[in-house]
């Protein structure tokens, strides 16, 4: 792309915009941070998690399409290499979280000594190695963008078909060391805000979560983008039927782990399980898992199904807008009862942190996005529609 | 008098007119090309699916996803209320000091016989939907048909259609730069 482009001084529009926000929300965060500290990191963290997530989704896409090479990633790859090479900002705002420790995580209080539980957890849980955990994962995380994101590029220049193999040779793996590493990541970053409580189908369940909310931002960004070249020279409506799809496999999978943890803690009814879902249930929060059971379930399975809203730009546009909204309400349902037990209260740090972390995110990926071409056009894949599914 | 006898006995023997294509853009463009001209009873035969082909003849049949939508309600509802029955009516246990009505245990059994009396309706509606097994079809008359499943591409306007004229369409057919255009016989 040339920097006269149309597309390329659209997505640079976007950027400063994005910029202009995130400053704006970042000055207010101050505020937030000189008014309230304990409040302020509270917001921060629920906000970092979602646009971290949206990363590293990103990553987990990327991964996903060199292992199994579908045209339906050919136009999202870019956009997916994009947001995975945010990963390295996200590792530097991760900062605030370790600096504010001590009043997010009680395991990291002085008084957890006192606690039985805490201190037979002591061995992982505990400041230093938490910290060196978070770098090892935001490590292995460049790693695979940095090296995804090069041979993607000297595809496009070298059109040597064996980068090709290389990509995939280097995901299939990447795929289970990913898993790993998220799950790990938000067993560290959200679960141990409750350290008496354990499920081994968070990290899935959280992972999938974030592909959603990733899925849903690249077919969004994809649909606005089609209205110009180059992609508009690409997208054909077997693409976004195709997106479509995976939007929705990845939502009931979302699905069947968030209620599969549901179904076992509520069955067994245990008191070291069940604190979990009554903070989350009581007080006001009961609303907010309704909302999140009918706007991240049930109103998306409904309209997900119908071949119309898939193969229409601006119908599929509107369920992702929608998952994008609905996943931002779900990240804070997982992380903020855990502070707030039992009763429901959003403060207006909640709003305004999303806001700023967001507006950094987007900058920083519509920077990432103008620096290659929109479109891998080194991949031999990229031409031609994907086979039309007679499934569905 | 002579030629309305001509092509009325021409018309009983004769199911359609059908032309042989060699790659699926041609078919497309022929089909779309018969559907503009007024053509509505036809049919493409194609050895793969080609995107956009059931649009082009005017295919817009929703039937089987309705039929299936319904089957899987039934299945929901069917699955819902057969966990509800046995263990509010028919088997009224205490299990562990809950309710007798306790949803969250009915939700796999609902999913599961959701999506399996929708599997069953989207086979069984789709088979008789589609009018299959079906042991004769006239387009079968044709030798070269058989290459139907393997690398050509066919367009059969059928003598049902109401603007179906054995000649007109026949030279219409020829039109369109096909291989070949041959009568099928009934």
């Amino acid at each position: 792309m040339t920097p006269a482009d149309p597309v390329t001084i659209q997505i640079g529009r976007w950027q400063r915009n994005s910029l202009l926000v995130g400053i704006a929300g970042a000055v207010l965060a101050v505020v937030a941070l000189l008014i309230d500290r304990q409040q302020f990191l509270r917001s921060y963290l629920f906000a970092y998690l979602y646009w971290t997530g949206m990363a590293l989704g990103c990553l987990a896409i990327l991964l996903m399409h060199h292992v199994v090479g579908g045209k339906w990633g050919m136009l999202i790859r870019r956009l997916c290499e994009a947001g995975a090479r945010t990963l390295p900002v996200m590792g530097l705002l991760l900062v605030p979280v370790l600096l504010g420790m001590s009043t997010l995580y009680i395991w990291a209080r002085p008084e957890a000594v006192r606690d039985a539980g805490i201190q037979s957890k002591a061995a992982y849980l505990n400041v230093p190695f938490f910290i060196g955990r978070a770098v090892f994962y935001f490590a292995i995380w460049f790693l695979y963008s940095h090296l995804l994101s090069k041979w993607s590029a000297d595809l496009d220049r070298t059109r040597d078909e064996r980068l090709i193999s290389k990509m995939r040779a280097l995901s299939a793996p990447g795929l289970v060391v990913l898993t790993l590493t998220t799950t790990f990541a938000f067993v560290d970053w959200i679960m141990s805000l409750e350290p008496h409580w354990f499920s081994t189908i968070y990290g899935a369940m959280f992972m999938i979560g974030e592909m959603v909310e990733s899925f849903a931002f690249v077919i969004a960004l994809m649909i606005i983008l089609s209205k110009t070249p180059p992609l508009r020279e690409y997208v054909t409506a077997q693409h976004i039927h195709d997106l479509g799809n995976m939007m929705f496999a990845f939502m009931v999978l979302w699905a069947y782990l968030s209620f599969s943890q549901f179904l076992i803690i509520w069955a067994g009814n245990l008191p070291n399980e069940i604190p979990w879902y009554v903070s989350r249930l009581r007080g006001g929060w009961g609303w907010v898992a309704l909302a999140i059971v009918i706007f991240h379930f049930a109103v998306p399975f409904l309209l997900l199904l119908m071949r119309g809203v898939k193969r229409r730009m601006n119908r599929l546009f509107q369920v992702a807008l929608l998952m994008i909204a609905i996943r931002l309400v779900d990240v804070y349902w997982i992380t903020e009862p855990a502070f707030y037990g039992q009763r429901l209260s959003i403060h207006w740090a909640d709003l305004v942190l999303p806001v700023a972390v967001g507006g950094i995110w987007l900058a920083v990926f519509f920077g990432q996005l103008k620096s290659r071409p929109l479109v891998p056009v080194g991949d031999p894949r990229l031409q031609g529609a994907p086979r039309e599914t007679v499934a569905f | 008098m002579l030629t309305a006898t001509k092509i009325s006995g021409q018309l009983e023997f004769l199911y359609g007119i059908m032309a042989e294509f060699d790659d699926p853009e041609s078919l497309l463009a022929a089909a779309r090309r018969a559907y503009a001209e007024g053509y509505r009873e036809m049919d493409a035969y194609a050895p793969m699916p080609v995107e956009g082909l059931a649009d082009a003849i005017g295919f817009r049949s929703n039937w089987v996803q309705r039929v299936v939508f319904a089957g899987g309600l039934v299945g929901a509802v069917g699955g819902f209320m057969l966990c509800w029955w046995i263990t509010v009516i028919a088997y009224p246990h205490n299990v562990g000091g809950r309710p007798l009505n306790s949803w969250p245990a009915y939700v796999p059994i609902t999913f599961e016989l959701m999506v399996l009396v929708a599997c069953i309706t989207a086979v069984v509606g789709m088979l008789a939907l589609n009018g299959l097994p079906q042991p004769y079809h006239p387009v079968f008359n044709i030798d070269e048909f058989a290459r139907a499943s393997r690398d050509k591409f066919f367009l059969c306007i059928e003598a049902s259609d109401a603007r179906f004229d054995p000649d007109r369409t026949r030279h219409f057919l020829e039109q369109l730069d096909p291989r070949e255009v041959m009568d099928v016989p009934r």
